[in-house]
């Protein structure tokens, strides 16, 4: 329990000081790109020197240390209450130690009690799986970049989007215009096209697990995933919406089910600071390997 | 290279600003988020101390702690949502000689319309880069509202020292925020 607990704890703390590498090595390219001397050169310049800096200093990336999402693989048999529980004392104790701002509000009352723990905080989404090890995977999603996500309902007449991959191309960038440099760009999208509104949200984050680099095993949601990429890059948007090259710098697809009667396409943004990490843990909950 | 401002900031140097100048500010920010905007807008009076004349306000909910010499120190100071304070940014500066406003995502038209009267900008800071604005506050000269308001949304007077931003909103009516999403909207109808 306690051997779980720390390694919980240090997943929380390494995610919230360090960008994975696959994020830093887009964040590095598209400094390259971003012609020198402008604006948008700049502002990817401190969002660099602030990456190394956090992570010299293990301190928070972003002051906005967002939700806390868990996605777990278990082996059939892992007692998920009391792995919860130690999340939770995790939890507790990174925000004591600060890797967690107190962030964690009552919605009605907007009470904050300092511990970043009540209902839906943090969240567990759990798998089984039949392997015997334990994977942990973290996300930190930044409530500004959680606000410019959007979910469109197709047909849409005003975007003249049909039920078809053209249309799901028009929401996508729709909703990149919409968020201009709002969601702290340069951003990566997480899309689901189907399921319904609640599972069509929560699997576009899924998205965000995937590396930057890979690409869709769909041959026509990677076709989708590249043409919005390069697409949303000539609209000149840039860094903070500063203007420049890059908007966005990943795009990642997934789809599910849905009844005939619905078409949902879910948006999540995430900003440039894209805090995301995982462990395999054994059956102690002793860390094996870091998974980004 | 970037324009160095000092505060206090004169009108000529701010009507000199237009958007997409970077400029680097030295001397004393005031924070305020939604509480000191609403408690103002509503005739509420600055604490004795404060004299936002020719000042900048920075949208900010720093992380603020005591080291062991019981001294202030600033952890994390990134910008914040400014859309939040649309309602009653113009009026406070208009009321406080403001000449300058600090945050993130950009404003609408009723302070585009306050900065062209009264000669005031607005400055964006890179999102996210709680460190690196955190380095660029050399001192916090004080705390005001914290009882009142808690640690996030009380005001904070930081001395900083070129501490970096981007004119997005300058004070002859333009905002950088309407040009890039109108080209960005025909670049889009363009690729449809
Ligand atoms: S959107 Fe991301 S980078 Fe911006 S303030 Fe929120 S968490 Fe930080």
């Amino acid at each position: 329990m306690i051997a779980l607990r720390d390694s919980l704890m240090e997943l929380i703390r390494r995610t919230s000081a360090e960008i994975p590498d696959d994020v830093q090595a887009a964040i590095l390219a598209a400094l390259e790109h971003e012609q020198q001397g402008t604006i948008a050169a700049d502002a990817l310049q401190i969002i660099q020197r602030n990456i190394e800096l956090a992570k010299r200093k293990s301190q928070p990336i972003c002051q906005d240390t967002g939700s806390v999402l868990f996605y777990v693989d278990a082996p059939v048999g892992l007692d998920q209450l009391a792995f919860a529980e130690a999340a939770r004392q995790a939890v507790r104790e990174a925000t004591r130690r600060g890797y967690l701002r107190q962030n964690s509000v009552d919605a009605l009352t907007g009470k904050n009690d300092g511990t970043n723990l009540g209902p839906g905080a943090p969240t567990f989404h759990f798998h089984q799986h039949r392997e015997p090890e334990t994977r942990v995977r973290l996300i930190l999603k930044g409530g500004g970049c959680e606000n410019v996500g959007a979910q469109y309902s197709l047909p849409d007449e005003q975007l003249q989007a049909d039920r078809d991959l053209a249309g799901c191309r028009k929401v996508i960038l729709d909703a990149v215009l919409q968020a201009q440099g709002k969601g702290c760009g340069p951003g990566i999208l997480g899309v689901c096209i189907g399921g319904d509104r609640a599972t069509g949200y929560e699997f576009s984050k899924v998205q965000f697990l995937r590396r930057l680099e890979d690409r869709n095993p769909v041959p026509a949601l990677d076709a989708l995933e590249q043409d919005i990429l390069k697409t949303a890059n000539e609209l000149g948007i840039g860094p903070m919406g500063f203007g420049g090259k890059t908007t966005l710098l990943g795009v990642k697809i997934g789809t599910l089910n849905r009844v005939p009667a619905s078409y949902f396409v879910s948006v999540s943004y995430m900003c440039w600071a894209y805090r995301r990490q995982g462990v395999e843990l054994d059956a102690e909950g002793r860390i094996t390997r870091w998974l980004y | 290279m970037p324009i160095l401002l000092t505060t206090p900031v004169s009108e000529a140097a701010v009507r000199a600003l237009k958007i997409g100048d970077a400029v680097e500010i030295t001397g004393t920010l005031f924070t305020g988020r939604d509480a000191v905007h609403k408690y103002l807008a509503k005739g509420g009076q600055l604490p004795p101390g404060v004299d936002l004349r020719g000042g900048i306000i920075y949208h900010c909910g720093p992380v603020v702690i005591k080291d062991e010499a019981g001294r202030w120190k600033v952890v994390a100071a990134g910008p914040t949502t400014s859309a939040r304070e649309e309602p009653y940014q113009g009026d406070i500066l208009r009321r406080f000689g403001v000449r300058g406003v600090i945050g993130k995502g950009g404003m609408g038209a009723k302070t585009l319309a306050a900065c062209r009267e009264v000669g005031a900008v607005y400055l964006h800071a890179v999102g996210g880069a709680a460190q690196v604005l955190a380095e660029h506050v050399r001192n916090v000269r004080g705390v005001y509202f914290l009882e009142e308001f808690g640690s996030p949304e009380a005001i904070w007077e930081f001395e900083v020292e070129r501490f970096p931003a981007v004119v997005t909103m300058d004070a002859h009516g333009h905002s950088l925020h309407e040009q890039v999403f109108a080209a960005s909207q025909a670049a889009l109808a363009a690729r449809l």
